[in-house]
Parts: structure tokens; C-alpha cells; sequence
């Protein structure tokens, strides 16, 4: 076997600090630079008469680059004793920028006073410049995102009516409160219109699923309930259209509660239905809430579904309340709100109607520890004297 | 929100003296002070606190309109001293918090003795013959920093390195906090301490002030020191022998020195 004679490795410390595969530099107390490796000179272009004893480590940097150095990495040397990591420009004598990084140690004298920093720098050209188009893509996704949620706002009020209409004889309030933090399209959705001048209709209904697919459901829902409305008089026979649309659209399926208004020579009638819906309540003064109509099937589903009217005349000061599962579903520690807290709700803040929705709302919202885990709709509204 | 919980508000020091108000500037957190404040405690009640988003505040009390300027961290002195029933209260503030003082000093003049301004400057950016020490682009340089290092933290937030055995200054868990910001708080902390003018507000303190300068300051040099004790009405002013923008750190012996020479006056 041929031995091959390995060249001598220059390990003399000498050469350990002068040759390092980083540049190194200390410094004293007043930030004069002590001493500097030949890498450092040669990655900075500097000459060791220009640096030491003459320059502090901050003279080299940029001006924002010694703003963040003495705000920032000058009082974590002090406190931590070391800094690491740190992001700053190098300004060459030419003027040109050099990206470094920075790990810096502190070292004290046996009275605890700072005696030098030990400073290694390391050329970060590359990772500097992935870094900034990490940056660029995080700014142009914050930019997307706030795009998509102030779509999705804009979205979310053509999906309840800008304004509720004036109607004589009809005190109405209404509260809507989309799941989460408002990025997202809630698929819960309400209508109140009138249909002549002695009827109106009042929807309150849930979409499957939420986000842009159920808010093209709940657009359809809304229109079609709109149309319906102008062919039929019965509450039954405007759901059988929106159930016929749904299926033939195979978009999605959706529980409504419908009621139709009818001011008669005796005052308003109210004939309600529920297409798989949470039943309004009626709320009489000194008596307990009840429920109106009779539990029908969710729409969008099947062909025939089962649907019942159920007509009511009504007093004045009765309270009719729509609402969805956003209410009665909410989760708290150990249970739901459920409908005794519900109805414990419009007792205690009847006979106003705005009372009712801003009351039952916060409570909702407070039993779930402020987060809607659901969409929240409810409509409330009150019979009073005609003007 | 409460104030005290707001801020991670401690007090220190004597219940019934007279209240030292310690605010920190931009950068880091009350920690800035710890070298300095408990010197204060055997004659005065202390008090300290961190800016919202900074040490141990609740961060999502940031209002960016709230802090769009420095009027709103003024708001924020006030609401403090309110909530603590500060009266007769000495201020002392390093860096933006030296003008912050001097805001809430202007709003409320009753309820400030004395203000300290540590390193103070009303206008950091030249501006004819005014030198700030800085121009519109260094700024702009700054926050590229401030977002560049946020990069570089973030990665290494996760394990704590190893702690310096010989001298555990701060203890880790301080340590992985401190000078440690939300960068979108960061970023508008910086433009409003740095794009801020309150060079008119000066001739409105009337409380008597101590401006404390180093004599080697990147960020507020000697004349800008000489500045603000020139426009201030009553002030006395103390040029400390150190490097940097943080004598309470770099020399806190000196800087307690010479605030408490001026509360003896």
C-alpha cells in the first residue's frame, strides 16, 4: 500500500481566528473595536487600520440598522448577556450593503462590569434575500386575506335585507351574527317583506355548511321564498317551491321557518310552517312562550316533503320570535342554551322587540364565552295598535 | 380594560410616599429598569409597566388607532395614574417614553411633580436647521430591520438555548420575552416614535424636568439633549459619561445618581 504524505494543517490559533469560516470581532467597553479577523475585512472590505480603535461595531451599520441595535440588541446583551441571531446590514466602504447575522456574547470582569463583546458575524446574503420574498408572500397573503374577509362581508349583507321594512301594525327587530370572526359567510339567513298591503312574510332559515357554496344556497333560498311568494299564499306551498328549486339546483338543503302575516278585520293572523326549522314562539304577556306549528321536513332532501300550516290570530303585544340553532345549540362548559334559556330570554326582556334580540343575542354569545362557535339569526316581532 | 392588568402594572417601595413612575422606550419592557428602580423603593412608592404589546401586557388590548400616536400612550400614563390614584407623581421615561411624559404632563399638569426624561428627543428626522440625527430613508431602514429580525426570531423562539450558566442576568423565561414584540406592534410603535414632531410641546411642561443625555448617543446626540433643555421651561440638565442609548442599563449607577441628586433638590 502506497501511503500518500497529507499536507500539514496550519490548526495555530493564529490561523483558527485570522482564517475562521466567519467573521469575528471584539469589542470594548465603549464599543471600540479591540480586534477583527482578516475574514471579516475580507467579506466587509474594510482595512484593520480603518476599524480598530476607530470604529464602534454600531458605526458600521446602517442608521435603521443602529436604531435596532441600540433598542434592541445593545439592551439584550446587557440583560441576557448574549444575543443571537440578529438580522443587520453591513455598510461596505463603498456604500454597498453587506447582510450579516449576528451572534454577539458578553463578557464581564469578576466585579461584573462589561470588559468585551465577542461578536461573530456571518454573510446572509442568500437566506437574507429568501427571507424578504417570505415577507412578500406573507404581506400579499394579509392582503388576500383582508381581501376575502371584506368580500365576505359585502357578501354576507346582500344575504339579510339592508333595512327592514316600516310596517303598520308590526314593531320588528332583528340581530345577525355570523360564526367565528366574521371572515367567513355564515350560512344562517332571514327575510321580512311585505307582499300587499295587509300581508307580509317573515323567513328565518339555516344553510348547510358555510363559506361561498352556502351563501349561493342561501341566495337561492332567499330569492326563491321572494318568488314563491308572489304565486302562493299558503306558507306550506311557498316551501314546496323552495324545496322543488333545491332539489332541481342539487346545490344544498336548508331548514326555513316561514310565517305568513294576514291583517284582517279582526287584526293580524299569523300561519306558520317549518321546513326541519327550530318552531317560532308566540309570547303572550303573562303567559308562558309557546311554539308555533308543527315540526316539518329539512328542504332540499326529498320530493314530497311534509309540511303543515298552522294559523293563529293574534292580540296586541304579541310577540312572534324566529330564531336558529345558533341560539338554542349553543355550547357552554357542560350543556347547550336550549330553549328553557330561551324562553327564560324573551320572558325577561319582552315586551321590547329590540330588547328581546339584543338581550338574547349577548346572552348567547356570553354563554359560549363570547365565541360563536354558529351563525346566530333571530327576528322578533311585536303586534302594536295601528297608526 | 383595567389599566393595571393592561400594562402588567407592579408597584414597589413605600405605599404612602410619593409616587416614581418608571416607563420603558421603544424596544423592550419594564426589565429596562430593573437596575435603576429598586434603588428608589426605600423612599418612594415605584411603579412600572409595559407598553401594550410589549413584556407582559395583554397584546390584544392594541388599538392601532388608539396608538397611531403618541397621544394614546399618553391616554395610557394617565390611565394608570388614575387607576392607581397616583398623585403628585414623578415621571420618569427613557426614550419615546421621555416625550410620552411630557404629553401626559401637558394634558394632566396637576398630577405630575417632576418629570425625568432619560435620552429624550422631540423629533427624530432633520428638519431645516434642527438635526434629529436621522433621515426619512434611515427610518425606512429601521423597519426593515425590525421585520427581518422578526423573521429570524420567530425560528428560534422555539427551543430556549441553552442559558448562560456564569451570569443568569434574566431568567429564561424573561429572556425568550424580552425586546420581543408582535411585529405589526413593533412596526407602528416605530413609526410613530420615529415620525413623531412634539418639538411645540415642549414650551407647554410646566412641571420642573431633569433631562439626563449621554455623552455618546446614536439615537438622541448631545445636541438634541441641549435642545429639549433649551425649550423646556424649567429644566435641569445632566450630561452622563456613557455609550448608548440605555444608560439605565449601561449605567445605571450613574443614572440613579443623578435622578436622585434632582428629586433631593
Amino acid at each position: 500500500m502506497v501511503e500518500v504524505e497529507q499536507p500539514p494543517v496550519d490548526d495555530s490559533a493564529e490561523n483558527l481566528y485570522e482564517q475562521a469560516p466567519c467573521g469575528y470581532l471584539c469589542t470594548r467597553p465603549d464599543g471600540k473595536i479591540a480586534k477583527v479577523n482578516q475574514t471579516f475585512l475580507s467579506l466587509t472590505g474594510y482595512e484593520r487600520a480603518d476599524l480598530v480603535d476607530r470604529a464602534s461595531f454600531a458605526d458600521l451599520l446602517t442608521a435603521g440598522g443602529r436604531i435596532y441595535h441600540e433598542t434592541h440588541y445593545a439592551p439584550m446583551l446587557q440583560m441576557a448577556g448574549r444575543a443571537r441571531e440578529i438580522a443587520l446590514d453591513i455598510v461596505k466602504p463603498d456604500g454597498s450593503r453587506l447582510p450579516v447575522l449576528v451572534n454577539a456574547n458578553l463578557e464581564r470582569d469578576d466585579t461584573g462590569a462589561p470588559r468585551t463583546v465577542r461578536v461573530a458575524v456571518f454573510e446572509a446574503t442568500g437566506r437574507r434575500e429568501y427571507e424578504r420574498e417570505l415577507l412578500r408572500a406573507k404581506q400579499r397573503a394579509e392582503i388576500s386575506e383582508r381581501r376575502a374577509s371584506s368580500l365576505a362581508q359585502t357578501l354576507q349583507q346582500t344575504l339579510i335585507p339592508h333595512r327592514p321594512p316600516d310596517i303598520d301594525g308590526l314593531e320588528l327587530s332583528a340581530q345577525y351574527r355570523p360564526a367565528g370572526d366574521g371572515t367567513e359567510v355564515g350560512g344562517d339567513f332571514y327575510d321580512v317583506f311585505e307582499i300587499g298591503p295587509n300581508d307580509c312574510v317573515v323567513a328565518v332559515g339555516d344553510v348547510r355548511g358555510k363559506g361561498v357554496e352556502a351563501a349561493t344556497v342561501t341566495a337561492l333560498a332567499r330569492h326563491t321564498i321572494r318568488a314563491a311568494a308572489v304565486r302562493e299564499t299558503r306558507p306550506s306551498a311557498m316551501l314546496d317551491l323552495l324545496n322543488e328549486a333545491l332539489l332541481a339546483d342539487k346545490s344544498g338543503f336548508c331548514s326555513v321557518a316561514l310565517i305568513v302575516l294576514c291583517r284582517t278585520s279582526n287584526g293580524w293572523e299569523a300561519t306558520a310552517c317549518s321546513g326541519g326549522h327550530p318552531l317560532p314562539y308566540l309570547a303572550r304577556a303573562n303567559q308562558s312562550p309557546r311554539a308555533l306549528g308543527t315540526h316539518g321536513t329539512v328542504l332540499g332532501v326529498m320530493a314530497d316533503p311534509s309540511l303543515m300550516d298552522k294559523t293563529t290570530r293574534l292580540q296586541n303585544d304579541d310577540l312572534l320570535v324566529l330564531y336558529t340553532d345558533g341560539v338554542t345549540e349553543a355550547r357552554g362548559e357542560s350543556d347547550q342554551f336550549g330553549e328553557d334559556r330561551l324562553q327564560a330570554c324573551i320572558r325577561k326582556y319582552m315586551p321590547s322587540p329590540k330588547a328581546i334580540t339584543a338581550g338574547l343575542l349577548e346572552e348567547v354569545l356570553e354563554f359560549q364565552s363570547g365565541y360563536a362557535r354558529d351563525d346566530i339569526a333571530i327576528v322578533v316581532l311585536k303586534v302594536v295598535p295601528p297608526e | 380594560m383595567d389599566p393595571i392588568k393592561r400594562h402588567d402594572v407592579k408597584v414597589t417601595g413605600l405605599d404612602d410616599s410619593q409616587p416614581i413612575l418608571f416607563a420603558h422606550g421603544f424596544g423592550c419592557s419594564q426589565q429596562m429598569w430593573r437596575y435603576v428602580a429598586p434603588h428608589f423603593e426605600s423612599r418612594f412608592q415605584v411603579a412600572l409597566f409595559d407598553w401594550v404589546g410589549y413584556g407582559g401586557s395583554d397584546p390584544s388590548a392594541y388599538d392601532p388607532d388608539k396608538y397611531s400616536t403618541l397621544d394614546g400612550y399618553a391616554q395610557d400614563v394617565l390611565e394608570i395614574c388614575e387607576a392607581l390614584d397616583l398623585q403628585e407623581v414623578i415621571f420618569v421615561g427613557h426614550s419615546v417614553a421621555a416625550m410620552i411624559g411630557a404629553l401626559a404632563a401637558i394634558k394632566q399638569p396637576e398630577r405630575f411633580a417632576r418629570l425625568v426624561l432619560v435620552c429624550p428627543s422631540p423629533r427624530y428626522i432633520d428638519d431645516g436647521t434642527y438635526v434629529g440625527g436621522f433621515s426619512e430613508q434611515d427610518i425606512d431602514e429601521l423597519l426593515e430591520s425590525l421585520e427581518s429580525n422578526y423573521l429570524g426570531w420567530s425560528s428560534a423562539m422555539a427551543p430556549v438555548i441553552m442559558a448562560n450558566a456564569d451570569r443568569p442576568e434574566l431568567s429564561e423565561e424573561l429572556e425568550a420575552s424580552f425586546c420581543r414584540a408582535d411585529p405589526k406592534i413593533a412596526r407602528q410603535f416605530a413609526e410613530v416614535t420615529f415620525l413623531s414632531d412634539n418639538r411645540a410641546d415642549l414650551p407647554h411642561v410646566a412641571a420642573p424636568c431633569l433631562v439626563l443625555q449621554c455623552s455618546k448617543d446614536a439615537i438622541a446626540p448631545v445636541s438634541v439633549g441641549e435642545y429639549v433643555h433649551a425649550t423646556l421651561p424649567n429644566s435641569a440638565y445632566v450630561v452622563l459619561d456613557a455609550t448608548g442609548h440605555c444608560p439605565n442599563l449601561s449605567a445605571p449607577e450613574a443614572t440613579t445618581r443623578a435622578i436622585d441628586a434632582f428629586l433631593r433638590e
